[in-house]
C-alpha cells in the first residue's frame, strides 16, 4: 500500500486559520497527523515588558478577536486578584452580560463555519445573520463589534442605561427564537448528520487523559466548565454544564447550539439581577506576586499566569488558550478518519490558531 | 429531510436583510467609537493622553519660544480603544460615531495650538 504525505494548510479554503497539518494518508484513509504551528506568532507576552499593566489589556484583547472580551476580563482578574481590588457587583454582572454576548457570537460563527466546512452554504448565512444581533448589542453598548475594550482594572468603563437593558432583552429573546427555528437544520439534517455522526470520535478516557477543553472536553461526556469556578457574577446565576456523550462531530456541534441557547438565558438571569451601583473601583499602586487565573472561553478554558515586581511593567504574562489545549485531541481524532472528514473534524474543535501561537 | 426548505421559503418571500451599504448607510450608533478629534482650543498639552495611549499612536510637545504646542496622532496606529478620551482632563479629546473615510497614502492628525499660561495662584 502506498503512503502519501498530503499537507493540510497552512492557507486552506474551509479554514479561516493558518493551521498545518500533514497528513499521512493510506488508500484517502489517514494514518497520522503532524502538526506545524508557528504561521502567525506575534510575540504578545513579551510586551509585558515595555507596556504598563494598564495598557496590557488592550494588548489581551487583541490575542483573539472572537473572545476579546474574556481574555481581558481574565488578565483583569488576575490583577485584581495580586492587588486585592474588590470589584464593585454591579462590574461583575456587566462583565458576565458581556462575556455571555462573546460566547453567544462566537458560537454562532462557529456554527456557520462548521455548515460551512461540510457545504451548507444556506445554513452559514442563517447563523451569521442571527450574529448580527448580537454584534450590534455590543456596538451599542461597548462602542466596537469585536474588540469591545470594556474591562479594566477594578471595574468596567461603560455602564448600561435600563432602556439598553430592554433593548438587549428584546434582542436576546428574538436571536434565542431564530436560533430555535435552526435547531431542526441543524440537529436532524440528513446532510448534517451523515457528515457528523460517527466522525472524528474521541472517547470519554482519551479526552480526559488528553487535556481536551471546553466543548470538546464536553462534547466526549466530561462535564466540566470553568464557570463552575463562580468567577464573576457566575456564583449567583444558575447553571449546569451542557454534556453529550457520543464524542464525536455531531456531538460537539449539538453542545455549541446548546450553549448557544444556554448563554441566552444567562444573559435573561444577568440582566433580571443587575444591582445598582459603582461599576469601577480606583486602583493605586502596581502589582506584586503571581497568579493564576482561568475562565470559560467559549472554546474551552483559559488560563492566565501573570507576575508582577512592584513596578508599572510585569515581569510575565502567559496565556495559554484552549486550542493549546485542544490540539493533542485533534490529532488523536484524525488517525483512520477518511480525506474528506479532515476539514471537518479539525473544524469541530474550534481551531483558533492566533490563540494558540500569541 | 428537507428541514431547511420553509426557512429557505421565508427567506425567499420576505426582505432582503441586508442593505446597499455605500449608497444606504445605518445611523450609527451613540456609543460606537469612529473617530478620533482633539478640540485644540481646550488642549493644555499635558501629555496624558500620550502616556495612557496603549498603542503610543499620540505625540505631544510643547516649544516654549513660541508659546505653541502640537498635538499629533497616527490614526493608521490607533486602535480606537477610547482611553485617551476617558482620561483627558479638560475632555477636549472626542470620538465621533461615523468612520474614519479611507485614504490613499499615510496622513497624520496634527494640530497645532496656542499653550495657556499657567494660572497664577491666588494672594
Amino acid at each position: 500500500m502506498a503512503r502519501t504525505i498530503i499537507p493540510f494548510g497552512p492557507q486552506h479554503p474551509v479554514l479561516p486559520e493558518p493551521l498545518h497539518v500533514k497528513l499521512v494518508v493510506e488508500d484517502e484513509i489517514v494514518q497520522e497527523a503532524i502538526p506545524a504551528l508557528g504561521y502567525v506568532h506575534r510575540g504578545l507576552e513579551k510586551l509585558a515588558e515595555i507596556r504598563d499593566y494598564h495598557q496590557m489589556i488592550q494588548i489581551v484583547e487583541r490575542v483573539c478577536g472572537i473572545c476579546s472580551n474574556i481574555h481581558s476580563m481574565c488578565y483583569c482578574q488576575g490583577i485584581e486578584e495580586i492587588m486585592g481590588v474588590e470589584v464593585p457587583d454591579r462590574a461583575k454582572y456587566l462583565r458576565t452580560i458581556w462575556s455571555e454576548l462573546h460566547r453567544m457570537h462566537s458560537h454562532l460563527l462557529w456554527l456557520g463555519l462548521f455548515a460551512d466546512a461540510f457545504g451548507f452554504e444556506a445554513l452559514f448565512m442563517q447563523f451569521w445573520r442571527i450574529r448580527e444581533r448580537i454584534m450590534d448589542i455590543n456596538e451599542a453598548t461597548t462602542g466596537s463589534r469585536v474588540i469591545t475594550s470594556v474591562n479594566v482594572v477594578g471595574g468596567v468603563r461603560q455602564d448600561l442605561t435600563p432602556e439598553m437593558c430592554s433593548w438587549i432583552l428584546s434582542e436576546v429573546n428574538t436571536a434565542e427564537k431564530e436560533i430555535k427555528g435552526l435547531q431542526n437544520t441543524i440537529l436532524n439534517d440528513y446532510t448534517v448528520c451523515t457528515r457528523t455522526k460517527g466522525v472524528g470520535v474521541l472517547t470519554k478516557e482519551q479526552a480526559y487523559d488528553l487535556g481536551a477543553a471546553g466543548p470538546t472536553l464536553r462534547g466526549s461526556g466530561v462535564a466540566s466548565d470553568m464557570r463552575l469556578l463562580k468567577y464573576a457574577a457566575f456564583d449567583k446565576i444558575d447553571f449546569e454544564p451542557v454534556v453529550e456523550n457520543d464524542g464525536d462531530c455531531y456531538a460537539r456541534s449539538t453542545v455549541r447550539f446548546r450553549e448557544t441557547l444556554q448563554s441566552a438565558e444567562l444573559v435573561r438571569q444577568a440582566l433580571a439581577g443587575l444591582p445598582q451601583g459603582e461599576i469601577a473601583t480606583k486602583v493605586k499602586g502596581n502589582p506584586e506576586g503571581e497568579v493564576i487565573t482561568r475562565v470559560e472561553q467559549p472554546r474551552g478554558e483559559c488560563l492566565y499566569y501573570i507576575k508582577g515586581n512592584g513596578s508599572k511593567y510585569l515581569d510575565r504574562v502567559r496565556i495559554r488558550t484552549p486550542t493549546f489545549a485542544n490540539i493533542p485531541p485533534l490529532l488523536a481524532m484524525l488517525p483512520h478518519c477518511e480525506l474528506a472528514d479532515v476539514p471537518v473534524i479539525i473544524l469541530s474543535i474550534d481551531p483558533c490558531i492566533s490563540c494558540t501561537e500569541r | 429531510m428537507l428541514n431547511m426548505t420553509p426557512t429557505v421559503l421565508k427567506n425567499l418571500l420576505s426582505k432582503s436583510s441586508t442593505r446597499m451599504y455605500p449608497v444606504e448607510k445605518r445611523e450609527p450608533f451613540d456609543r460606537y467609537r469612529g473617530e478620533l478629534f482633539n478640540n485644540i482650543d481646550d488642549c493644555i498639552f499635558c501629555k496624558k493622553c500620550q502616556i495612557k495611549c496603549p498603542s503610543q499612536c499620540i505625540t505631544v510637545t510643547k516649544d516654549k519660544d513660541s508659546g505653541t504646542g502640537t498635538w499629533v496622532c497616527d490614526p493608521f496606529a490607533c486602535v480606537y480603544c477610547s482611553i485617551c478620551v476617558d482620561h483627558c482632563p479638560t475632555n477636549s479629546l472626542y470620538m465621533k460615531p461615523v468612520h474614519r473615510a479611507p485614504s490613499a497614502e499615510r496622513e497624520m492628525i496634527e494640530q497645532v495650538g496656542k499653550v495657556k499660561p499657567p494660572k497664577k495662584k491666588a494672594k
